[in-house]
C-alpha cells in the first residue's frame, strides 16, 4: 500500500477487541529483567574465538606498519587483522552501503585500525594494548579541529523577505547567540557482535536498530550478496541513534569469520564505544526573532553552525523544525557545516530538534522578556495557518492544546517573569516552558501476519526493538485487527530472515512498520470476510471468535493464513506538513551560592497522533525528558583541542542524569488522530520528549534565579558566570 | 589487563611482605585498581588481596575517639551509629560520594588511596607524568576541568578526588600503617596525601611493604558538622569543589573552624590559617570573604577549571554561613 492521501477512515477504530491503547506492559520485559532475553555478545557459540579492536592514538595520517608477528607470538593470540574492508567509522543511518573502509588511513583519534583475535577475551585484550604499530601522522597544526576556525560548507539556506529589515523594524526583537555542547548515545549495551560463517552462510548477531539497511551495508562492505548473509538483533539495549548503520565491530567480526572458519564475537569497550561510534555535533546557533508590538513574529532568522568528518553527508539537522514551527514572513535559515577531524558525528536521539529546539525556545522566551508577552501567549500567537515559505497545509498539529493543556495541569502563572520572585533558603526557585516539535518521519515497511489453526497469530519482521514497545504494540495492532488477546499474538523480530521492517530510527519504526501489519491485517480480514460470507465492515471479531460466534479457526482450513503487509509512504508528504507538536513546563531550584540547578517538577503534553500504548508512549516521552534533563543540565562531551580526542569517555564522567535528578515526570498524550501521518494515524513518540524541553529547564532557570545562560548544558560554573550580581 | 599473579594471604604479615614489591598491589573492594588494571593504567605483577586480613572492625578508642578498620566498608562506616552522631561530617562526605552499589565494596583504606579521575591519566594513549613519569602534562594545556587550582606543579595539575578523606582532613584524623616486620606508623590525614611537585607518580606517602590497618578519628568535638558537595549532577559525580567543616560558636563568635576542601588540590586541603582566622571573630560576609582571600590567595586556574576560584570562595561562604546562621 502506497500513502497518497490522508487515512480519514482507520479500520482500527471500528474494531471489538479493545486492545489497542492499552497501557500493557513490554511483552518481553520479563525475559529482559530475568536476564533471560539475549543481547548480541550473549548468545553461547561454540569455539568462539574473541577479538579486540585497536585504535590508532593518532589524529590523522597512515599506519605504515603493524608488527603481528609479536603478537601473534603472545598467548593465545590466533590472527591479527587489518583487512582494507574493515570500516574506519560507523555507516550513518539509511546510509545502505558501505561506510569509510580502509581503516589504515586515519582521520581521526581513537579510529579502528586492526583486530587482535585470541582463545579468550583477557589475551585478545591484552595483545591489543601490545600491538605496535607504525605510523606517518600529519602535523597536529595543520589539522583542523575547532569547528569556528576550520573550512565551512553550506548545507541548508532558505531566504525569504528581508530579516534585517525586519529587525530594525521590529517593535521586540532578540538577536542571541546560543551554544549546545556534543552529546552521547550512552546506550547501555556497548556494541557488539558475534559472526559465524559456514562456509556459504555469514551469520552475525548484532546490536543494531535498522537490519533493514544493515544488512545491505554489511554486504557492500564485504563484497558479498544479501542472501548469504543473515542478521540477528532480537533484543537491543538501547540505540539512540547509535546503532542505526553498522559500526567497526560488526564488520570486523565478520572478517574475521570468514577467515579464520570459526566464530568470532567482539565487543567494543565503553571507551570505544564513546570514542569511535557517533557524537551528535556540538552547535553554534544565532537566532534573530523580530515581532511587532502585540508579539506576532515578522522575522525568524535561525542558523547554525555544526561538524563533522571531511566526506560525512550528515549535518545535525538543527533547522528542522525551525522550518515550520513558527510565524515570521521574513526568514533566515541557514545551516553550515565545519569540517574538522573529530570522531564521526552523526544521529543521536532527535537529531536536529534536541539542539535546534532547546535554542529556539530559550530566544523564544528572550523575546517574551523583551516584549513582556506571556511566553505560551507567545507562541500561540504564532502558530502559523500554513507553512511560512510553501504555504502547505499542515496535517493534525496539537501545539495549542499541548500549550493549553500542559500550562493548566502545570499550574502556570502566566505573564511576564520576573526573576528572583521566590526563594527558599539558598535556592531560587522559578518556573519555564517551551513548545516541543519533531518532523515526522515515515518509511517502507513489510511485515508478515500469519493466522495459525491453533488460534494464534504470528507477526514476523526484521524490525528492532531498541527498547522502545515495538514487540507489543506491533501485537496489540495484530490482535486488535485480528480480534485475539494480545497473549495470543507472538511477535518475532529482529532476523533478517522476515519481510524487511523498516528499522528503529528517526521515531518512524511504529508508525511505518505498526501500518505495515495494519496492511497485512487488512489483507487478512479480506480473506476472513470472504470465506465467512461477510462484509469487511460486518467483520466483528473478538477473541478468536466472529459476531455470530463461530471460531476464526474454522475458517482456516486447517492451515495457516498467512499475508505479507507492504506500506509505503507514497506521495502524501509533499502535501502536508506532518509533525509531532508538544509543550514542556518545568520548575527548578537554583542554588544562589553554587549555581548547581535541580528540576523539581516538570510537565510534558503532547500530541503524536493515535497512542497504540499508553505505557509504551509515556515511557517514551519520560525518556526524552530525562534527555532533557540531560541535555538542560550535565551532558557534555568535552574533546581536547590539540588532537581532537573525545576526553570524558565513560559513564563516569560523560553525565547523564542519575535518578536523582529526575522528578516524577507528568506526562499528558493529548488525544489525537493524524490521518495525513500513516494509515493507523500515529506518528513518532521516539524522540518528541526531548525536542524543546532542554530549554523549558534553562528558560526557569532565568526565572528563578535571573541568569540567562547561553550555553547548553547549564553547569553550575555558566550559570554562576551568568547570575547578576545580587 | 596484563596478567598477573595473584595471593590471598591470611595474615598482616605475610600481606606486607608480599607487597614489598613495587610491581605488587594490594586489592581491596577493587573498584578503581579493577577498572584501572583493564585499562592498563595499573599493571601490578601481583595482586595481594588483602580482604581475608581482619581489619574491617569499626571500635572505640581508648581516648573516645573512634578506629574504622582498613577494610571497613564505606557502606559500614557512614551507617555506623558512631559516625552518624559524632562524626557526621564523615558520615555526610561518604554519602555524598559514588553511588550505593559502589559504597558497599569500596573500602576505607581503598578510598583513601584511590587515584585521580583525571581524563589524560586513564587514557594510556595520552601523556601523562602520573602513570608514565616524564611523559609530559597532558592535562596543563588540555581538558582541566576536573583539575586542580591549589598546591598544583607544572608536573601535575590532578586533583585527589574523594570524599571522605577530606571529612578526615577536616576531623584531623590519622591513617595507621603497618610495614614490614613490625615497621608500623601513623601519619595524620592530613599529610597522608602529597603535592605533585616534581613526583606526581606518587599519590601519598605509603612505601613499598606498606598496608593501611585503619584510620583513628579523634575523641569528638563540638560543633556543626557540614559537608557540602558541589557537583553537576546530584549523586554519582566527583566533586567540583566540596568542604567539610566543624564550626563551633561561642557567645556569638567563631570558637571553632576547622575547615577541608575537596577538587581543589592533589589532596585533601587544609589551611590551618584558616582556622586561625576565623577563630575569635564574629561570623559575617566579610569575614568568610577574607577565609576565601586567604584560602585562594595561590590559586592558579587552568582555563578549564578557572571556574573553581570563585565556585570555592562561594561554597566556603555558603558552608559558613550554614554553620554560623549567618544570612548572607
Ligand atoms: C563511577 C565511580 C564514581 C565514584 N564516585 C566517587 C565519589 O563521588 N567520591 C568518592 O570519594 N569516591 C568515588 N568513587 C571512588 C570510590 O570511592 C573508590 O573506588 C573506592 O573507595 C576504592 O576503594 P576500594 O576498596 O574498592 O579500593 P581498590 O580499588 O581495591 O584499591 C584502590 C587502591 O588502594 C590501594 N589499597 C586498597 N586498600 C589498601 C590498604 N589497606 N593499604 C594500602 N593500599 C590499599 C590499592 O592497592 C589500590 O591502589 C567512585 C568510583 C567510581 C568507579
Ligand atoms: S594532571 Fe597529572 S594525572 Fe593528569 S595528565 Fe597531568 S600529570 Fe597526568
Amino acid at each position: 500500500m502506497e500513502q497518497d492521501k490522508p487515512a480519514r477512515d482507520c479500520d482500527l477504530d471500528g474494531m471489538k477487541q479493545g486492545v489497542l491503547g492499552k497501557p500493557l506492559s513490554r511483552s518481553e520485559g520479563l525475559a529482559k529483567v530475568t536476564g533471560t532475553a539475549p543481547y548480541a555478545a550473549e548468545y553461547h557459540v561454540d569455539n568462539c574465538l574473541e577479538g579486540v579492536l585497536v585504535t590508532a592514538p593518532f589524529t590523522r595520517g597512515t599506519i605504515t606498519g603493524i608488527d603481528k608477528d609479536a603478537c601473534l607470538a603472545m598467548d593465545g593470540v590466533v590472527a591479527v587483522i587489518d583487512d582494507s574492508r574493515m570500516t574506519a567509522r560507523p555507516a550513518q543511518g539509511t546510509a545502505d552501503e558501505a561506510p569509510v573502509q580502509q581503516p589504515q588511513q586515519v582521520c581521526y583519534w581513537g579510529q579502528p585500525i586492526a583486530l587482535v583475535v585470541a582463545e579468550t577475551f583477557e589475551q585478545a585484550r591484552d595483545a591489543a594494548k601490545h600491538l605496535k604499530i607504525t605510523f606517518e601522522a600529519d602535523e597536529l597544526d595543520e589539522i583542523p579541529l575547532d569547528p569556528q576556525e576550520a573550512e565551512t560548507e553550506n548545507n541548508q539556506s532558505t531566504r525569504q523577505g528581508d530579516l534585517a529589515q525586519a529587525m530594525n523594524d521590529a517593535s521586540h526583537s532578540v538577536d542571541g547567540r546560543i551554544t549546545t555542547a556534543g552529546h552521547a548515545s550512552a546506550a547501555m549495551e556497548p556494541h557488539a557482535a558475534i559472526a559465524q560463517w559456514d562456509g556459504s552462510t555469514l551469520t552475525v548477531h548484532a546490536s543494531l536498530q535498522m537490519l533493514n539497511y544493515n544488512i545491505s551495508e554489511l554486504a557492500d562492505s564485504l563484497d558479498m550478496e544479501e542472501e548469504n548473509i543473515r542478521l540477528v538483533s532480537r533484543y537491543v539495549g538501547g540505540g539512540f541513534g547509535s546503532k542505526l548503520g553498522i559500526s567497526e565491530e560488526t564488520v570486523a567480526a565478520s572478517i574475521a569469520a570468514i577467515a579464520l572458519e570459526r566464530p568470532v564475537r567482539v565487543v567494543m569497550s565503553r571507551q570505544q564505544v564513546f570514542q569511535c561510534i557517533m557524537r551528535r555535533s556540538e552547535t553554534t546557533q544565532r537566532l534573530r526573532l523580530a515581532t511587532d508590538d502585540k508579539g506576532d513574529l515578522t522575522g525568524f532568522g535561525h542558523q547554525a553552525l555544526v561538524s563533522n568528518l571531511p566526506g560525512e553527508e550528515f549535518a545535525e539537522p538543527v533547522l528542522q523544525s525551525s522550518d515550520f514551527l513558527y510565524a515570521g514572513e521574513n526568514r533566515v535559515l541557514e545551516l553550515d557545516v565545519a569540517r574538522i577531524h573529530q570522531m564521526t558525528a552523526g544521529s543521536v536521539r532527535a537529531p536536529g530538534e534536541a539542539v535546534g529546539m532547546p535554542a529556539l525556545e530559550v530566544a523564544m522566551d528572550m523575546l517574551a522578556q523583551e516584549s513582556g508577552v506571556d511566553p505560551v501567549e507567545l507562541r500561540l500567537r504564532n502558530i502559523p495557518e500554513s507553512h511560512p515559505v510553501e504555504g502547505t497545509p499542515y496535517s493534525s498539529r496539537k501545539l495549542a492544546e499541548c500549550l493549553k493543556q500542559g500550562a493548566e495541569a502545570f499550574g502556570w502563572e502566566a505573564g511576564p517573569r520576573k526573576p528572583r520572585h521566590t526563594r527558599d533558603g539558598e535556592w531560587w526557585i522559578g518556573t519555564g516552558m517551551a513548545s516541543a516539535a519533531r518532523v515526522h518521519n515515515i518509511s517502507e515497511a513489510k511485515a508478515r501476519v500469519t493466522l495459525k489453526p491453533d488460534g494464534t497469530a504470528m507477526v514476523e519482521t526484521d524490525m528492532t526493538d531498541i527498547g522502545t514497545g515495538t514487540y507489543t504494540i506491533l501485537g496489540q495492532i495484530a490482535a486488535e485487527m485480528l480480534g485475539l488477546p494480545r497473549e495470543k499474538v507472538l511477535v518475532e523480530l529482529g532476523d533478517t530472515q522476515f519481510p524487511r521492517g523498516s528499522g528503529s530510527g528517526g521515531s518512524w519504526g511504529a508508525s511505518s512498520v505498526g501500518s505495515a501489519v495494519y496492511v497485512a491485517c487488512t489483507g487478512l480480514r479480506k480473506t476472513l470476510g470472504e470465506r465467512a460470507g461477510v462484509s469487511e465492515d460486518e467483520l466483528r471479531l473478538k477473541d478468536g471468535k466472529l459476531a455470530d460466534g463461530t471460531s476464526v479457526t474454522d475458517l482456516l482450513n486447517g492451515g495457516d493464513l498467512s499475508e505479507e503487509g507492504h506500506y509505503e509512504p507514497g506521495d502524501i508528504d509533499d502535501d502536508f506538513v506532518a509533525a509531532g507538536y508538544g509543550a514542556y513546563f518545568a520548575q527548578v531550584r537554583v542554588n544562589r551560592f553554587t549555581g548547581e540547578t535541580r528540576v523539581e517538577r516538570m510537565t510534558g503534553a503532547f500530541g503524536f497522533g493515535r497512542v497504540l500504548n499508553e505505557k509504551t508512549a509515556r515511557s517514551q516521552c519520560q525518556g526524552g525528558m530525562v534527555w532533557s534533563i540531560g541535555a538542560a543540565l550535565t551532558e557534555a562531551l568535552h574533546f581536547d583541542p590539540r588532537d581532537g580526542h573525545l576526553v570524558n569517555c565513560d559513564l563516569a564522567e560523560y553525565h547523564v542524569p542519575v535518578n536523582r535528578d529526575v522528578p516524577d515526570l507528568e506526562v499528558i498524550m493529548v488525544e489525537e488522530r493524524d490521518p495525513a501521518a500513516s494509515p493507523i494515524q500515529a506518528k513518532g513518540i521516539g524522540e518528541l520528549g526531548m525536542c524543546g524541553g532542554a530549554a523549558a529547564i534553562a528558560n526557569a532557570i532565568f526565572d528563578a534565579s535571573g541568569a540567562r545562560v547561553m550555553d547548553f548544558p547549564m553547569t553550575p560554573d555558566r550559570v554562576l558566570a551568568a547570575m547578576p550580581a545580587s | 589487563m596484563r596478567p598477573f599473579q595473584y595471593a590471598r594471604p591470611e595474615s598482616l604479615e605475610q600481606a606486607s611482605q608480599l607487597t614489598g614489591n613495587a610491581d605488587t598491589m594490594a586489592l581491596a573492594g577493587g573498584t578503581n585498581l579493577i577498572d584501572l588494571m583493564k585499562l592498563q593504567v595499573e599493571t601490578p605483577q601481583e595482586l595481594i588481596d588483602i580482604n581475608r586480613l581482619t581489619m574491617g572492625e569499626i571500635a572505640d578508642t581508648d581516648d573516645g575517639g573512634l578506629r574504622i578498620g582498613a577494610l571497613a566498608t564505606n557502606t559500614a562506616t557512614a551507617a555506623h551509629d558512631r559516625v552518624r552522631q559524632d562524626y557526621e561530617v564523615l558520615a555526610r562526605a561518604i554519602l555524598a560520594g559514588a553511588t550505593q552499589q559502589l559504597r558497599n565494596k569500596a573500602t576505607t583504606g581503598g578510598n583513601l588511596c584511590q587515584r585521580t579521575r583525571c581524563y589524560y591519566f586513564t587514557n594510556i594513549d595520552q601523556p601523562c607524568n602520573k602513570r608514565d613519569p616524564g611523559s609530559g602534562c597532558g592535562a596543563i594545556e588540555g581538558i582541566a576541568r576536573l583539575h586542580g587550582v591549589l598546591g598544583t606543579s607544572p608536573h601535575c595539575i590532578a586533583t585527589y578526588p574523594g570524599d571522605m578523606a577530606v571529612a578526615m582532613a577536616a576531623l584531623d584524623a590519622t591513617v595507621e600503617i603497618a610495614g614490614t616486620g613490625d615497621r608500623a606508623r601513623s601519619v595524620p590525614v592530613r599529610d597522608f596525601h602529597r603535592l605533585p611537585g616534581d613526583t606526581p607518580e606518587k599519590d601519598n606517602v605509603l612505601e613499598p611493604g606498606e598496608i593501611i590497618t585503619g584510620v583513628i578519628l579523634p575523641a569528638p568535638v563540638s560543633g556543626r558538622q557540614i559537608y557540602r558537595k558541589v557537583r553537576e549532577r546530584s549523586s554519582y559525580a566527583f566533586a567540583l569543589v566540596s568542604v567539610a567543616a566543624i564550626v563551633d560558636m561561642d557567645e556569638g563568635r567563631i570558637a571553632r573552624a576547622d575547615l577541608a576542601f575537596g577538587g581543589l588540590a592533589h589532596k585533601p586541603w587544609h589551611d590551618p590559617r584558616l582556622s586561625e582566622l576565623l577563630v575569635g571573630e564574629e561570623p559575617s560576609a566579610a569575614v568568610f570573604d577574607r577565609a576565601a582571600d586567604l584560602l585562594l590567595e595561590d590559586a592558579q586556574g587552568y582555563g578549564e577549571n578557572d571556574f573553581k576560584i570563585p565556585l570555592a570562595r562561594r561554597a566556603l561562604a555558603a558552608t559558613l554561613a550554614d554553620a554560623t546562621g549567618v544570612e548572607l
